[in-house]
């Protein structure tokens, strides 16, 4: 069927804020389907909670709403859009679940609304449990045998039924908390009782195991002519046991014969076909390794992370296709953009080998139980494309970003035998390294495929990798001849690789090799394995002889891409990336994108003119430069990723497009930057950078306490701490100079202040700042976990002005051509400048949003040579909007076992939401409903603990929280400070004093808000880490600052309503 | 040890040997099939021909002795990028060198098979030769002049007669151009009996059997070049059901008095879209072609159609019970989409 002509306007939801789980995949697809629905003339509605989204943006849909995602809000727009269809499966699980909500209280039929694409009970069937084990009894698909228990007998009994092994999986409990995989009766006895306890609702799932099988998925589209097509086959490395995303998937499944491919491919198409999937679906199958049996583990009736994987893999635009077929077309009336010859009807042929590695967020929290499991901890992905499985790897490894060229880690290196066997047993994110480590030692393969489950074959092609290594490590670089260098290279070994192994520079390798005449070549992803002449300029390196990339001889630049997504470095970066190539564009300039992450809006392969898929090191992108010889490269949107290259490409004598190399590193150095703050007159809080616990305690005295210290030798905010005492100190400094003696700590008089953010764009004359952000929680709590509001509330003019002038000087000083993000502190009326990133930071698609200032396409602008007042700008702060906008943090902690929740100077926030208003506690208020925070009710009950140092700040917040009548219960000291002040409170046990104690209270469910101020954070055994981590884990509210609590009574004094606040679209913020 | 792939247009690749050891020549065809090889090998259709896998590992799976296609392997050579020594399945019982070398197959490694491809692509199918060492430019020659493709049925067809599956209640007159056992096993699945003929059997021999259907499988090569079976296929028009697969497909074409054209490189993989005319349905299927049927005469009807070329996918006589299809509904190597197919056959019956 073609185009039905009878839809006019179709709703789009979005996914909301990135947490674990549900990431950067979906600005992917929904921008896709955007376009793809405008493309046809159709108008587009979309909400998103998200600011820091692609799709949010003016322009992508016609009338964009950043929001919150309930029912109530989506309700609104509907009312006030009046759309005429709304597409489901674009937002994640998310989107789909307030699809399936709106549906069941007949908001879609109160307003004639059609749902286009998968039909809700389509997806319902899919999605519940129930009805998903009916729907595979009815297509006579193999299901592992389950059932949900409440008592320890009737467990017994299934699992004697089932057989064993049987993995317990307590209901609503997040973090797989209480659950686990019971081998004997006796072992199930006590999981399953532990897991009764812990489960909320005394429910658990008891499953047969098919732990060791191996993982297939299969990414399937149905038209509403029910043609069907699979657009890829994926096989996790990592056998069923580890959740999908974070195991190391390679495309296509690599070790299925044809016969079992085509089963589980027929199977996949039977049960889309028979919920009628009109769109795309992913499909989840276990396989035994030893017979033909399977078992369907999931299926998502919806685009997916696998979803956006399968089409980066393949070059087939899912989401593209999803959107067209829910607007009546078939498969064979879209057109295949890729060779735009061939229909979308075909099922893509690849001709390489596609690994996914997932980026875990353990670097920046170390305490975190870092064992993966059944629920998902990655925070992005990377994907390397080669083709030889070992390529792919290798090139997925460097891509990661942890330092790693080879698979030699130290940290495996340093562990016995007997523990790295244990490891792989209970794999963490470390697997990878720890394995090639057990075979570097000989350890016996079969034993190893065994105890580990894993295919022998992938554990093959991690020995080849190995035994390379280790024939490397017994050459000199010059004994390397042409033959034997160019087999490394081709196997995947970068320059560093095989300089760690040879022992020597990686320039050296570079220059052998430039000598011998070794370079890479292009090859391209086009859908067909070469069958058909393709268009898309998509590629990836290889060392064979042809190339397929032929550089143009227009005027072109490089942006550099940020990679894969992790905390402080998200979605946002992308972002920028894809602005700054539209703004290249439209000046008539090529544009050359070099990214990783298969998840974004920067690889899709009609962003940009040219898209090269390969990692972001110096190597790998010099490559792609030495070919292209590009007139420019943008590495200011790339953040740290990019940003880091600047002194590389600088010595290569690369030019770079805005501010050069030697003031980004004037800016990171602290020394120089320090030099240029005195020169400037500009204030900073007083620090040093110290080497011993002695010279620590010193300087302490001098500079009084409290204090800011961190370690020198790493970025973000990890491992920053406030110390109030010599005791803290000693114990930190003890702490960090054992970790590392070689780099200094610093330490930083700590003022507990107001934060202030700016963006700048400057062109070397003029600074245009677009707006200021004020944060609403003080100094301390890193700048992208605090709430910020647009504009600021709190400033005086002065302040203001001193910010401007600030701000210009630096700017200047710095010679900063483009972007460049300053954080202030206002102390006593003094503003003191804590951070200068001479880059584009992640407050930039906020700032774009909310004040109009399209700040990407000016910075490009100015990068390619013009002025601001070219463009019709002025230096100072651009015209302030009418409306109040607030960026609020949003965490995944729930998902990552023994992480701190409270906020404190390391970053932890995976998103963010915006709430728009016209007034501070509007916008405050839909910020809080956007982030999930539950706003206490009159009869709402309080759990709070409060440190002693804010007991005096806590008293008059309880005051309004009784006046608004609420009630408490708190620890012992907090309880007794209500109680003197005349507030009813109930005393709750510590931990320690037996049960039912504050954890138990928190886990009957009758809390709705925590307030607990810690003393500090990061102790693990503390009784305050469990309440918080419990609170997260039961997904109660809390709040850590009393600065929010206090920003929420505010709130809560208005008496907001979903009825009655207003709903804002983008347009009319003016 | 070295050896080289030399085209027909001068192109050279050179990679290393393994398999049979033999200089070869053949003609020059890519699949892109991503799993099935073993199927590729073993298909008689790849009779005479040098193929190359545009799936760069190959060999992972290993070989069992369930998947063949046919008794033996047909093809002249297999040029792959990567081979693989260490294969892993369940049920893996010989790795894809062995197997090679004991099928007398030649198997090139380490060669950029996408470059391989793209020129297939843009030139068209091509002769080649594969040889060790450095070979003289007049060796190159002689061997590459010798190929001669023009009997690849007749070496690939069966030798005498014999039956499958004797118990079966329909009886099929199976016509063996270079079968795959795919199709066998789809028709005896389905209660047939098979007598099957070679590609020269003549209409009396299939009179005498008394089937109830004539079915003409697959095979290597040129229609042109079949042994009479276009005539065999006249003389039996209108008193039998004729059905067909492939080279089949192109006999009945002939036979019902369409054409035969050579494509420029052949449809080769698993992965190609088929429009059913009647339905509007597209159907993913497996093909291995060079040739295809075209101008047809007013009694014959297309019925499938190649969704990304247009070309004929499929034909039946409009009053007569013939029908044939260009694809491979048995699939053997790719999807089973179509396996219906071998129902709506019989049903002519």
């Amino acid at each position: 069927m073609p185009l039905d002509k009878s839809i006019k306007k179709v709703l789009v939801i979005g996914s909301g804020p990135i947490v674990i789980g549900q990431a950067a995949e979906f600005d992917y697809s929904g921008t896709q389907a955007c376009q793809a629905i405008k493309d046809e003339g159709i108008d587009v509605v979309l909400v998103n909670s998200n600011p820091a989204t692609i799709m949010t943006d003016r322009g992508m849909a016609d009338q964009t709403y950043i929001e919150p995602l309930t029912a109530e809000y989506v309700e609104k727009i509907i009312q006030k859009e009046r759309p005429d269809s709304i597409i489901a499966g674009m937002g994640g699980q998310t989107g789909l679940n307030l699809a399936c909500e709106l549906y069941d209280k007949g908001v879609f039929d109160k307003y004639g609304m059609k749902v286009i694409g998968t039909s809700i009970p389509s997806i319902k069937e899919g999605e519940d449990r129930d009805s998903f084990k009916r729907l595979m009894e009815r297509t006579n698909q193999p299901i592992a045998p389950s059932e949900i228990v409440t008592d320890l007998e009737s467990g017994l009994l299934f699992a004697k039924q089932i057989g064993y092994p049987v993995i317990v999986r307590p209901a609503y409990t997040l973090g797989g908390t209480g659950g686990g995989i019971a081998e004997t009766p006796e072992q199930l006895e006590v999981i399953l009782s532990q897991g009764l306890r812990l489960s909320r609702v005394g429910q658990v799932l008891l499953e047969k195991s098919i732990k060791g099988w191996k993982e297939i998925e299969f990414e399937v589209m149905r038209d509403s002519a029910g043609n069907c097509i699979t657009v890829c086959s994926m096989e996790n490395i990592d056998p069923v046991g580890v959740h999908t995303g974070d195991s190391i998937v390679v495309a296509p499944a690599l070790t299925l014969a044809d016969k079992e491919y085509q089963m589980l491919r027929k199977a996949a198409i039977d049960i889309i076909n028979s919920i009628e999937i009109k769109g795309g679906c992913n499909v989840q199958f276990a396989l035994d390794p030893d017979s033909f049996n399977y078992a369907v583990i999931e299926i998502n009736p919806r685009v997916s992370r696998s979803s956006a994987l399968a089409s980066k893999a393949t070059g087939y635009p899912i989401a593209k296709i999803a959107a067209k077929i829910a607007l009546g077309y078939n498969l064979d009336e879209i057109k295949n953009a890729v060779t735009g010859k061939t229909f979308a009807c075909f099922e893509p042929a690849i001709d390489y080998i596609v690994t996914k590695i997932p980026k875990w967020p353990f670097d920046k929290f170390f305490g975190a139980k870092r064992n993966l499991g059944t629920k998902m901890m990655a925070t992005g992905e990377v994907m390397a494309i080669a083709n030889t499985l070992e390529a792919s790897l290798l090139k997925g490894v460097r891509s990661l970003e942890i330092n790693q060229y080879t698979l030699e880690r130290k940290s495996s290196r340093e562990r016995s035998t007997v523990e790295l066997r244990q490891r792989v047993i209970v794999p963490d994110d470390e697997r990878l390294f720890d394995l090639a480590e057990l075979i570097r030692r000989n350890y016996n393969m079969d034993k190893l495929a065994e105890i580990t489950g894993m295919d022998p074959f992938f554990l093959k092609k991690i020995k080849n990798i190995v035994d390379a290594e280790e024939e490397l490590k017994k050459h000199k670089l010059t004994d390397l001849s042409y033959d034997m260098l160019k087999k490394y290279k081709k196997m995947g070994f970068s320059d560093k690789g095989i300089a760690e192994l040879v022992g020597c520079h990686a320039n050296e390798v570079f220059n052998l090799r430039s000598m011998l005449g070794i370079t890479p070549v292009y090859k391209m992803v086009d859908t067909c394995a070469g069958e058909f002449e393709a268009v898309s300029p998509y590629y990836y390196s290889t060392y064979d002889d042809t190339t397929e990339s032929v550089p143009s001889d227009k005027k072109k630049v490089i942006v550099i891409g940020s990679g894969p997504i992790r905390i402080g470095q998200g979605i946002e970066f992308d972002y920028c990336s894809v602005h700054s190539v539209l703004s290249l564009e439209k000046a008539g300039v090529e544009t050359i994108i070099i990214n990783n992450n298969p998840e974004t809006v920067s690889t899709d392969f009609d962003t940009s003119d040219k898209l090269y898929f390969e990692p972001l090191t110096e190597e790998d992108v010099y490559n792609i430069i030495l070919l292209e010889k590009p007139d420019g490269v943008i590495l200011q949107f790339g953040g740290q990723t990019a940003i880091k290259l600047a002194n590389f490409l600088d010595d290569m004598h690369v030019p770079v497009l805005g501010t050069q190399p030697k003031y980004i590193d004037e800016a990171e150095d602290r020394e120089k930057f320090d030099e240029m703050l005195e020169k400037l007159n500009i204030k900073r809080p007083k620090g040093k950078a110290v080497w011993s616990v002695k010279e620590g305690v010193e300087e302490a005295n001098k500079l009084e306490y409290p204090l800011l210290v961190r370690p020198s030798y790493v970025l973000g905010g990890q491992g920053m701490e406030i110390t109030r005492n010599e005791i803290d100190l000693v114990r930190y400094l003890t702490d960090a100079f054992a970790k590392d003696a070689k780099n200094p700590v610093l330490i930083d008089r700590y003022l507990g202040g107001r934060e202030i953010e700016v963006d700048a764009i400057c062109d070397g004359t003029d600074v245009l700042i677009p707006g200021i952000m004020e944060h609403l929680e003080r100094a301390g709590v890193h700048s992208g976990d605090s709430i910020s509001i647009y504009p600021p509330q709190n400033l005086t003019s002065e302040i203001i002005d001193k910010i401007v002038d600030v701000t210009h000087k630096i700017a200047i000083e710095l010679n900063v051509i483009g972007m460049i993000n300053i954080q202030f502190i206002e102390f006593k009326n003094e503003l003191y400048i804590i951070e200068v990133n001479p880059r584009s930071s992640r407050t930039v698609p906020y700032i774009t949003k909310v004040t109009n200032v399209p700040v990407i396409d000016i910075a490009t602008n100015i990068m390619l040579g013009k002025t601001l007042k070219e463009m019709g700008y002025s230096t100072g702060i651009a015209p302030q909007t009418d409306t109040v906008a607030i960026k609020v943090p949003v965490f995944s902690t729930e998902k990552l076992p023994r992480v701190e929740v409270s906020l404190g100077p390391e970053m932890r926030s995976t998103g963010e939401v915006l709430g728009v208003g016209h007034s501070f506690t509007e916008a405050m208020y839909k910020g809080f409903v956007a982030a999930g925070t539950t706003i206490p009710k009159p009869g709402s009950t309080i759990l709070a603990t409060v440190r002693e140092l804010d007991k005096e700040n806590f008293l008059p917040i309880a005051k309004k929280f009784d006046l608004l009548g609420c009630s408490f219960i708190a620890t012992e000291g907090t309880a007794k400070l209500l109680s003197d002040n005349g507030i009813k409170v109930q005393t709750a046990k510590k931990i320690s004093e037996g049960v039912p104690n504050v954890l138990d209270v928190i886990r009957s469910g009758m809390i709705d808000l925590i307030i607990d101020i810690p003393k500090k954070g990061n102790d693990a055994h503390s009784d305050g880490f469990k309440i918080r981590r419990t609170a997260a884990e039961c997904s109660v509210s809390i709040m850590t600052s009393l600065d929010t609590v206090r920003a929420l009574t505010d709130v809560m004094e208005q008496r907001y309503t979903p009825n009655s606040v207003n709903i804002i679209s983008l347009s009319d913020i003016k | 040890m070295k050896g080289q792939l030399i085209l027909e247009n001068g192109a050279r690749f050179v990679g290393s040997l393994f398999g049979a050891d033999a200089n070869i020549v053949g003609e020059v065809v890519f699949t892109t099939g991503m799993t099935g090889y073993q199927e590729t090998l073993t298909d008689p259709s790849f009779a005479g021909q040098i193929v190359t896998m545009t799936f760069p590992l190959i060999g992972n799976y290993g070989i069992n002795f369930e998947d063949m296609e046919a008794k033996h392997t047909n093809l002249k050579a297999f040029v792959v990028r990567e081979k693989c020594d260490f294969p892993s399945n369940f049920r893996n019982e010989m790795n894809l060198d062995d197997f090679l070398r004991q099928q007398g197959v030649v198997g090139l490694e380490g060669v950029d098979t996408r470059a391989l491809t793209r020129i297939l692509r843009d030139v068209g199918v091509m002769k080649g030769v594969i040889m060790k060492g450095d070979p003289s430019d007049n060796d190159i020659k002689i061997l590459m002049d010798s190929m001669d493709n023009s009997d690849v049925i007749m070496q690939t067809t069966t030798d005498g007669i014999y039956t499958v599956n004797d118990t079966g209640r329909t009886h099929i007159a199976f016509i063996d151009m270079g079968a795959k056992q795919g199709i066998v096993r789809d028709l005896a699945k389905r209660d047939c009996r098979l007598t099957v003929f070679p590609a020269d059997v003549s209409a009396d021999k299939i009179d005498a059997v008394k089937p109830d259907m004539i079915f003409l499988s697959n095979g290597p090569g040129n229609p042109l070049d079949a042994p009479g079976t276009v005539d065999t296929v006249k003389a039996l028009i209108g008193k039998y059901p004729i059905c067909g697969i492939c080279m089949g497909h192109q006999i009945i074409g002939l036979a019902l008095g369409c054409k035969t054209k050579k494509l420029k490189f052949g449809h080769h993989g698993g992965n190609h879209p088929v429009k059913d005319l009647k339905t509007g349905s597209v159907y993913i299927t497996s093909q291995n072609h060079n040739y295809i049927v075209s101008d047809y005469p007013d009694e014959v009807e297309e019925t499938f159609v190649n969704v990304n070329d247009g070309t004929c996918e499929g034909i039946r006589h409009k009053t007569l019970p013939i029908q044939s299809v260009q694809f491979h509904p048995e699939a053997s190597p790719g999807p089973l989409d179509t396996g219906w197919l071998f129902d709506r056959f019989l049903k002519e019956i």
